[in-house]
């Protein structure tokens, strides 16, 4: 187990509010708090979820020629991206594996990447070594805190509490507000498959801004309560969305992972000519959603084929809430990729029947 | 963390209660505390022949999975159906509703044998 070195500045709210922490990415982070892990997945589905999620990267780019440096180094097209504008997009080596995904936010004056937390130090050195003279590579990871407001009244909470409506915002856009006086830029994005939005506010302000919008949507009647890292990973699990290290890495390309719509190949970026040969070669390996009957699939556990063939692995798995299914993502053979395909996951010695189902398992917000 | 008076336990955190000739099997509040959600149980079918100490099932958290362990030998004579439907019966009431197997004992000395309430606390360092 890694050891946790950093903490937010909320740890020690966390710990006194009992939550369970453990490492994650290099921090001592909330699991889940009294109302548990599958408690606090169905309040972000049903009201509004808090996520302390300082430990994200944010780093921005700016300077002559940042525009064309960034359109080069990321996946996703940029060149239509205007402020209020955001994307996900992914980083990708020479190769065409997958350093980081991120969400690419256009600025006025510059371009804001938000990264995950096990890559910052990464994707930082990555940048930095590509960028041409003029450009200014700046990590804004210390100085900017970030905190996810998820669910589906969380609009009308931030509505109700900030100096202007971010209702009038469109998904995948941002604006600036101020939340009790604190300035925030407010992404209407997430990782939960809810709406709801992404605040970016100075870190100092970490605890009043919390607590404010704990207690406001206690006082508006809109339940609003803190959820870990466990339900985080559900809930983005149900949407579909990947999670780096599993369903995308350094070893995994965009192509067998299904992220090819992430990846403008009308324009020249680093690991194209990899991603061209790989999708003219085909791939050796799918990424596929797996329903379980009788376990709960975990990660590493083995995929076969009904003759009892090794045919991959799984890289997530467990219990979804929402849909109340055991469900795994797993890397097979193309042949067994097709929904309805019969397969097995042995749990713990025992071949338990699977089949191939469609992804994901619970349709996100923004594309209802 | 609550104890049942009237169980004895493993330390491996599985409880029996005496409830007429049969025993019931469960987890203690402390382990499904430790466990968090529980997700999903696996229990050994009506009429399995267990003997202490041998695996009876399997249950899984958000987290992890682990083993159940027999606390007395004896037959299954009845599994918690509605444990199994609902898992969480098992955070919720884990000494009543979130029971998991009835059995019929095979030794009843075996069950003087297993740690008493004040031993359990003991060695969940609640005394």
């Amino acid at each position: 187990m890694e050891e946790p070195t950093n903490i937010t500045a909320l740890h020690d709210w966390h710990v006194s509010h009992g939550a369970k922490m453990a490492a994650f990415a290099g921090y001592d982070m909330p699991i889940n708090y009294s109302t548990g892990a599958v408690g606090e997945h169905h309040l972000t589905r049903r009201s509004v979820g808090l996520f302390d999620i300082d430990h994200m990267g944010q780093i921005e780019i700016t300077g002559q020629g940042a525009d064309d440096f960034v359109a080069r180094m990321i996946t996703a097209k940029v060149s239509d991206l205007i402020p209020p504008m955001a994307r996900y997009s992914l980083l990708l080596d020479e190769k065409g594996g997958v350093i980081d995904d991120l969400f690419v936010y256009r600025l006025p004056d510059s371009w804001w990447i938000v990264v995950n937390a096990s890559n910052r130090a990464a994707d930082l050195e990555w940048f930095k070594t590509h960028a041409p003279s003029g450009v200014k590579v700046t990590d804004r990871s210390d100085d900017t805190y970030m905190i996810a407001v998820q669910g589906p009244r969380a609009i009308e909470l931030i509505d109700k509490v900030a100096d202007s409506p971010v209702s009038s915002i469109q998904r995948f856009c941002w604006g600036n507000i101020a939340i009790d006086g604190i300035p925030t830029l407010f992404g209407r994005t997430g990782y939960t498959g809810e709406d709801g939005g992404e605040l970016f506010f100075p870190a100092e302000k970490a605890l009043r801004l919390w607590e404010f919008l704990l207690q406001r949507g206690e006082a508006l009647g809109i339940e609003t309560k803190p959820i870990g890292l466990a339900a985080r990973d559900s809930l983005r699990f149900e949407a579909g969305m990947p999670l780096h290290g599993h369903e995308i890495s350094i070893e995994i390309n965009p192509i067998e992972a299904g992220f090819k719509w992430a990846c403008d190949f009308e324009k020249e970026f680093v690991g194209k000519e990899a991603l061209l040969a790989i999708i003219e070669e085909g791939v050796s390996r799918k990424l596929v959603g797996i329903e379980v009957f009788g376990g709960v699939p975990r990660e590493g556990y083995e995929v076969c084929s009904p003759d009892g063939g090794s045919i991959g692995h799984c890289v997530a798995g467990m219990f979804c809430p929402t849909v109340k299914k055991y469900a795994a993502n797993a890397f097979v053979a193309p042949d067994f990729a097709k929904a309805g395909t019969n397969v097995s996951v042995i749990i713990r010695g025992q071949p338990r029947a699977a089949v191939v189902i469609k992804r994901p398992l619970y349709i996100p917000a923004y594309r209802r | 963390m609550a104890i049942d008076k009237n169980a004895r336990y493993l330390e491996s955190h599985e409880y029996a209660r005496p409830s007429g000739e049969h025993m019931i099997f469960g987890i203690s509040d402390h382990a499904q505390t430790e466990l968090g959600d529980v997700v999903f149980v696996e229990l050994p079918a009506v009429g399995k022949t267990l003997s202490k100490g041998a695996m009876f099932g399997t249950i899984e958290s958000v987290k992890a999975a682990s083993d159940l362990y027999a606390p007395v030998s004896g037959t299954v004579v009845e599994v918690n159906e509605a444990v199994k439907n609902d898992p969480s019966l098992v955070n919720k009431d884990c000494y009543g509703a979130g029971w998991l197997i009835k059995v019929a004992p095979s030794n009843a000395s075996e069950f003087d044998g297993l740690l008493d309430p004040a031993a359990y606390g003991k060695a969940i360092g609640e005394e």
